[in-house]
């Protein structure tokens, strides 16, 4: 929808009637150069490629303005309208309807108020897109017929979607679920934030403004357990997990594939299977299975005093910084072996001129490794790694089923290992408080949206796409 | 980066005899030192597995004992696991798991492939803007999604009913991965754009080109997007524990969590550990066949 140079010479005082053949398809173009049918599809979508014999098209656009007006005229408009007031009835009465029956009149529900209002801002979004589609096809349909006197048929416009613009076929789906159950709920999630939606306002809930966000950084100590010196101590810890968690991990899965792949190591496949035993076991079960063994009472610490060597139990997740480089240890236990299996294939896809090339030049193994092993590796892996990185910030698993945040301080919401995700979920599903779990939800975005943006954009493999082609 | 290693070796001990023997004196400790390190960490990642399937066939149910392997051994756990459908019904959750996850490896491996695609092989207008995007949807936390898509579910009646939870799981699980696909793309960047430009010059069409040409080079990591999505459903815990809110709806995770719960730990233990293997079976065969496939395609593919 941009405007092109294109539009700056066209504009020339000797303008044409008809436009040239190499106008490109924008809306300004076509606001500017279309005819009344082009123009009228504005108006009235799909006129332009029925006028044109392109009647398929054209009643399809038609049909999606039928629909879009029916549907915001009958729910829509209504439905906009209740995201002024979310719960106009917060409390449940009782009382006789206009059939003289007594029944009870529920509050409001604000949350499908919510929700519709949130799934209404996007249709029409849709329908944007949806407008401005029909008229840029009713101004190709133009002018094709302005240069060739007649229009591609249906089947020719397949084609296009199977060829040049195979892009739009392709992304279509995708793109459509990324929106309705990404998008949507996001928008709807951090909407939240501005809402009174706790555990003693529902379902009927309001805006409040900046309220809960004040409450969630301020230094004092409220009745919610939540505050300002909870969260940064939980924020710090989340970061320096994440950071041990990827480069631990990165870096001994890396370390260990190459000693499974250097040319003495014998029964590759052997080391390799075994170590990938531990993926066929379900995340969850080994997290529970370590969890067990790890307790107070548990079989390690049982074994380690039958052996004498201790006496009383090691405090695996009774200790704040025992607990925590628990689960950092256990964590490389379930992620080293996906990194060797990544690893290994990277290292065996490398080109192998490239080692040919090095060795011609007298380059010695260590050379080979950091000038072509190690670039090729992060060239590959670095938009993995940073995937990882939000991936640990935002890792559930291990926390929840290893120490469940243990060690717990009373009168504090979240524990000495809980991470933001964690605290999120308890603050959410186990406490109902959605409008904090919302606040804590978007600092956590922010957190990694700074993090790792300002990593990505300056990772080789964002600057130079086609580097190793 | 191995093979380096080895010619340069070879050319400085075909130059000096007496450097040779102290190579591979040097040689052998490397071996040895590797071997062992190899040996001790694979004990350590074999542990716990060998543990949980002693532990399934423990007679005794509960989960402290005072040795690390069972004193006495029964296949009860099993048999109990699957007949016993009355406080925790473990088949009918292990159905529902398994439907789940079938359906959204397909629909993932899909989505994912078709973006890798586009993303790698084609330049349009909205191609950045939709990279940016979906790297900042992916910082969200999931489960603020989730959260939102169970009062999503519950708006539109589907949590009323084992199959409308299933479904909103697999919506939950499946429809935003279009947006995870770097890591296909980064594979597909790898492929030398110089065979799509002679496919064209052959007068292949975009879509030949990514059926005929991409997709059978692709696949080993198409192997890999296949086990990442058929093992969503089996790994997580957090989304099927938002959405599916009672125990007639869990998941295989959330079920085997709440045997390991305070109510039903001395109960449930062994059979938590027979489930843990009956669970494990079906993806460690299947990991093998795909790990197998994965090996081979990935020294067929593309070099030079």
């Amino acid at each position: 929808m941009t405007s092109t140079p294109v539009i700056d010479e066209e504009a020339s005082p000797v303008a044409e009637r008809k436009p040239k053949p190499a106008l490109a398809v924008t809306l300004p173009n076509a606001f500017k150069h279309g005819d009344v049918f082009t123009k009228g599809s504005a108006l009235i979508m799909g006129l332009g490629n029925i006028v044109r014999k392109q009647y398929l098209k054209g009643l399809l656009f038609l049909a999606v303005q039928a629909i879009f007006i029916f549907t915001l005229v009958r729910y829509g408009i209504s439905q906009l309208a209740g995201l002024s007031e979310l719960g106009p009835v917060t409390e449940g009465t009782q009382g006789w309807n206009e059939n003289n029956e007594f029944v009870n009149f529920p509050p409001t529900n604000s949350v499908e108020v919510l929700l519709y209002g949130v799934a209404w801002i996007f249709i029409i979004g849709a329908f944007i897109v949806a407008w401005a589609a029909a008229i840029k096809s009713a101004f190709a349909a133009q002018m094709l017929q302005a240069r060739k006197g007649e229009t591609p048929d249906l089947v020719s416009d397949v084609r296009g979607l199977l060829d040049g613009r195979i892009h739009v076929s392709l992304m279509s789906l995708p793109l459509m679920g990324i929106i309705v159950f990404t998008v949507v709920p996001l928008a709807f999630m951090i909407l939240l934030a501005f809402t009174n939606f706790d555990r003693n306002n529902t379902p009927a809930f309001n805006w409040v403004g900046f309220e809960t966000i004040a409450t969630v950084f301020s230094p004092e100590k409220g009745n919610s357990g939540v505050n300002l010196t909870v969260f940064l101590r939980v924020l710090a810890w989340t970061l320096t997990w994440a950071v041990f968690a990827t480069f631990l991990n990165f870096f001994f899965g890396m370390f260990m594939a190459m000693i499974i792949l250097r040319n003495g190591t014998r029964f590759k496949s052997m080391w390799r299977a075994v170590f990938s035993l531990s993926i066929a076991v379900p995340q969850f079960v080994s997290l529970l299975v370590i969890s067990q063994m790890l307790q107070d009472q548990g079989i390690v610490n049982q074994l380690l005093k039958s052996w004498g060597w201790i006496e009383t139990s090691m405090p695996f997740f009774t200790d704040a910084w025992w607990a925590r480089a628990t689960v950092i240890v256990v964590n490389l236990w379930i992620g080293i072996p996906y990194t060797i299996m990544q690893v290994t294939g990277i290292l065996q896809n490398i080109p192998g001129e490239l080692y040919e090339a090095a060795e011609i030049d007298g380059a010695n193994w260590w050379q080979a490794y950091t000038r072509i092993t190690l670039p090729y590796i992060f060239f590959v892996m670095t938009p993995y790694l940073i995937t990882t990185f939000t991936g640990n910030i935002n890792n559930f698993n291990v926390i929840f089923l290893l120490s469940n945040g243990a060690p717990f301080t009373v009168g504090e919401s979240a524990g000495h290992t809980d991470l933001l995700i964690t605290w999120l979920y308890k603050l959410t599903v186990d406490r109902g408080d959605y409008n904090i779990g919302a606040v804590i939800g978007i600092a956590t975005f922010i957190v990694l949206a700074t993090v790792s943006l300002i990593t990505y954009r300056s990772s080789a493999s964002y600057k130079n796409e086609e580097g190793f082609r | 980066m191995t093979d380096i290693t080895s010619t340069n070796n070879d050319q400085v001990s075909s130059a000096s005899a007496k450097k040779a023997g102290s190579l591979r004196a040097r040689r052998l400790t490397g071996n040895i030192v590797s071997h062992t390190f190899l040996t001790v960490m694979a004990v350590l990642w074999v542990v716990p597995v060998v543990w949980i399937i002693m532990e399934s066939f423990n007679k005794q149910t509960g989960p402290y004992m005072s040795t690390f392997f069972p004193t006495e051994y029964t296949l009860d756990n099993y048999v109990q696991l699957f007949t016993n459908s009355s406080v925790i019904d473990f088949p009918a959750m292990f159905m529902r798991t398994l439907i789940v996850s079938i359906c959204v490896c397909v629909i993932q491996l899909f989505f994912v492939l078709s973006v890798g695609f586009v993303m790698s092989r084609l330049r349009f207008k909205f191609r950045r803007p939709f990279m940016n995007s979906a790297l900042i949807l992916g910082m969200f936390p999931g489960i603020m999604a989730a959260l939102a898509l169970y009062f999503m579910a519950k708006a539109m009646g589907l949590t009323e009913t084992t199959g409308g939870v299933m479904i909103a799981l697999v919506l939950v699980y499946s429809a935003g991965s279009g947006a995870t696909f770097y890591i296909m793309k980064g594979f597909m960047d790898t492929i030398p754009m110089s065979l799509d430009e002679a496919a064209m010059l052959d007068g292949c069409t975009r879509w030949q080109i990514f059926t005929r040409i991409i997709l059978p080079i692709t696949k080993p990591m198409m192997v890999y997007q296949a086990i990442v999505g058929f093992l969503v459903p089996w790994l997580d815990f957090v989304a099927a524990r938002v959405i599916a809110r009672t125990q007639d709806r869990y998941t295989v995770p959330v079920g085997m969590w709440q045997m390991l719960q305070r109510e039903y730990i001395t109960q449930w233990f062994a059979r938590f550990a027979a489930g843990a293997v009956v669970v494990s079976i079906p993806i460690a065969i299947l990991f093998i066949v795909m790990q197998r496939f994965y090996q081979s395609s990935m020294s067929g593919a593309v070099k030079g």
